[in-house]
């Protein structure tokens, strides 16, 4: 594998994701082991003053799309500019978060390019020739070991999975904006609809609370976004819940809902049921919080308190307001 | 059985045409044994079904999408739905790469979905909040989770549903693009711990997820 490795640094507004910073880090480790350059590429809008931070990542490069037209990731304009940046840096390795946007970027690329993709990697290795990549199959049942055979490989990787790393030693990346003609299509992505008091998505979250049918209702959730205040967190939810209508999906975690790995996830009124442990298991450090001495999730939960969500949940806030104003 | 993200495109497809007239094809490549899918499909409410017969149950998604692409190309459609994703290799990606292949637009993740007058306006469900997107048609779309709540069948569906009529096609075969060197048990997690009951257990809790696990 000669040609460098290419990185998709997906961005929302001026920023770029967190998930790109660790694509960007783990792009760099590999670039590293083969000897060559990394090359990151931006497409959004207004991204000229962030586009040296990726140099703090390890990018050599930085491909740059700039325009108002591309502020909201139309999946056209997106595959044609990436497409022509990939033809033209000839790159071994192609790697993208596994965003929305980079889910549905990379295969579109792939069927192009006449090669595959191996989908929300959770551990990439050379070996030899050849990249390796890690992947979990059957809602997280199975760890998959892939090999991309086409020329091109190309990966996405799961949020939070990989860190993201700066560099004792920032790269100072050259910086080139592409000139570019937006391609014609049928579609118009009119606008981006932000849901009610979200401030992040459930896949880049530190922390999690979650809700399941053990909170009785929707209007008791509020105990669990008082805790998640506390903690810079963000609420989620069980099937149950989201099935009962108390929640969005969009909250739903586990099999038909997100799959999570935050560094702290907090289960409250949660049976953990397989459905559910597979979207959350590899959380870094799990908490249960449940009345119900026998349910599964004090199977595999770090600390579990047996106990009633409605004490012990508001109990927790208050003991994590003296923690932090101590700290 | 129906992978649950196809059966919730299914029923939008189905709730299409009972709101706007037309009818629903399935088209499903695999083997003999698929023969049960397409059955419950046509019982759900599609009104005919392609099956492209393949060896085995196909895994490479690019192999997939080329397959279903050429078999897509003496059809014609105003609507092309998919699950968003398989539950069993959880790829993602067939949806995109078929409809790259047929040149259509393509909006993936979909929670919400209108089609009048040759226009459709999808919503895509993404990080935090949807995106709106309109397209003409032809055009397709993959299932997010409830765009449509799936209906049961009935017995006599069911019966119906063996009357429906299901023609059969070879498929194009095409190199897979990914090689499955291995399949692993992740690794286990540690049992789980009980460390206390009630509100006195929070000030341990606290102290734990501080000085042992560093996590806050």
């Amino acid at each position: 594998m000669k040609g460098p490795v290419f990185v998709f640094a997906e961005s929302s507004g001026p920023q770029f994701r967190k998930a790109s910073y660790e694509a960007l880090t783990e792009g760099r480790r590999l670039a590293d082991l083969l000897g060559v350059e990394e090359y990151a590429l931006s497409i959004g809008s207004g991204l000229a003053p962030a586009a040296s931070n990726l140099g703090g990542y390890g990018a050599d490069h930085v491909l740059l799309a700039d325009d108002p037209a591309l502020a909201l990731p139309h999946p056209e304009y997106y595959r044609e500019i990436a497409l022509d940046a990939v033809r033209r840096v000839s790159p071994s390795i192609l790697l993208l978060p596994a965003t929305s946007t980079g889910k549905d970027l990379a295969p579109r690329l792939a069927i192009h390019l006449n090669t595959g993709v191996a989908s929300e990697c959770i551990q990439l290795d050379i070996l030899g020739d050849e990249l390796i990549a890690s992947r979990p199959a059957y809602a997280g049942k199975i760890i998959l070991k892939v090999k991309v055979k086409g020329t091109l490989k190309i990966a996405t990787l799961r949020p939070n999975v990989f860190t993201a790393k700066e560099l004792p030693a920032p790269k100072n990346p050259s910086i080139e904006k592409l000139t570019f003609s937006l391609p014609k299509s049928r579609m118009i992505v009119k606008e981006y609809v932000a849901h009610e008091g979200k401030k992040l998505d459930l896949t880049e979250a530190s922390i999690i609370i979650s809700g399941g049918r053990g909170m009785g209702g929707p209007g008791n959730y509020k105990i669990l976004q008082e805790l998640a205040d506390v903690m810079g967190g963000v609420v989620g939810a069980s099937r149950a819940s989201v099935d009962a209508g108390w929640r969005p999906h969009s909250d739903q975690v586990g099999q038909t809902g997100r799959t999570v790995s935050p560094t702290l996830y907090i289960a409250c009124g949660i049976s953990g049921a397989i459905q559910h442990k597979v979207g959350m298991v590899n959380s870094k450090v799990i908490v249960a919080i449940n009345k119900d001495p026998e349910a599964p999730i004090f199977g595999f939960a770090d600390y579990g308190i047996v106990g009633d969500v409605f004490e012990v949940v508001p109990a927790l806030t208050q003991e994590l307001k003296k923690f932090y104003g101590n700290a | 059985m129906i992978n649950p993200y196809e059966e919730y495109a299914l029923e939008a497809g189905v709730q299409l045409k009972e709101k706007n007239g037309g009818e629903v094809t399935i088209v499903t490549l695999g083997p003999e044994k698929s023969a049960q899918v397409i059955l419950k499909g046509l019982a759900l409410g599609a009104d005919k079904a392609i099956h492209l017969k393949s060896e085995k149950f196909p895994d490479d998604p690019a192999a997939v999408a080329r397959a279903l692409a050429e078999g897509l190309k003496t059809v014609e459609f105003d609507v092309l739905l998919f699950g968003k994703k398989g539950v069993d290799d959880d790829n993602q990606q067939v949806g995109q790469m078929v409809a790259e292949l047929l040149g259509i637009p393509c909006v993936t993740q979909v929670v919400k979905l209108e089609v009048a007058d040759a226009k459709a306006v999808a919503h895509r469900e993404v990080e935090g909040g949807s995106l709106v997107v309109e397209t003409t048609l032809p055009a397709a779309f993959t299932a997010e989770k409830d765009l449509a709540i799936p209906r049961y069948a009935s017995l006599r569906e069911l019966v119906a549903a063996r009357k429906k009529p299901i023609v059969a096609k070879e498929p194009q075969q095409s190199a897979p693009t990914l090689e499955v060197l291995a399949a692993q048990y992740p690794p286990p997690r540690s049992p789980g711990k009980v460390i206390g009951k009630g509100v006195e257990a929070v000030p341990l809790l606290v102290k734990l997820l501080h000085e042992e696990a560093k996590v806050i």
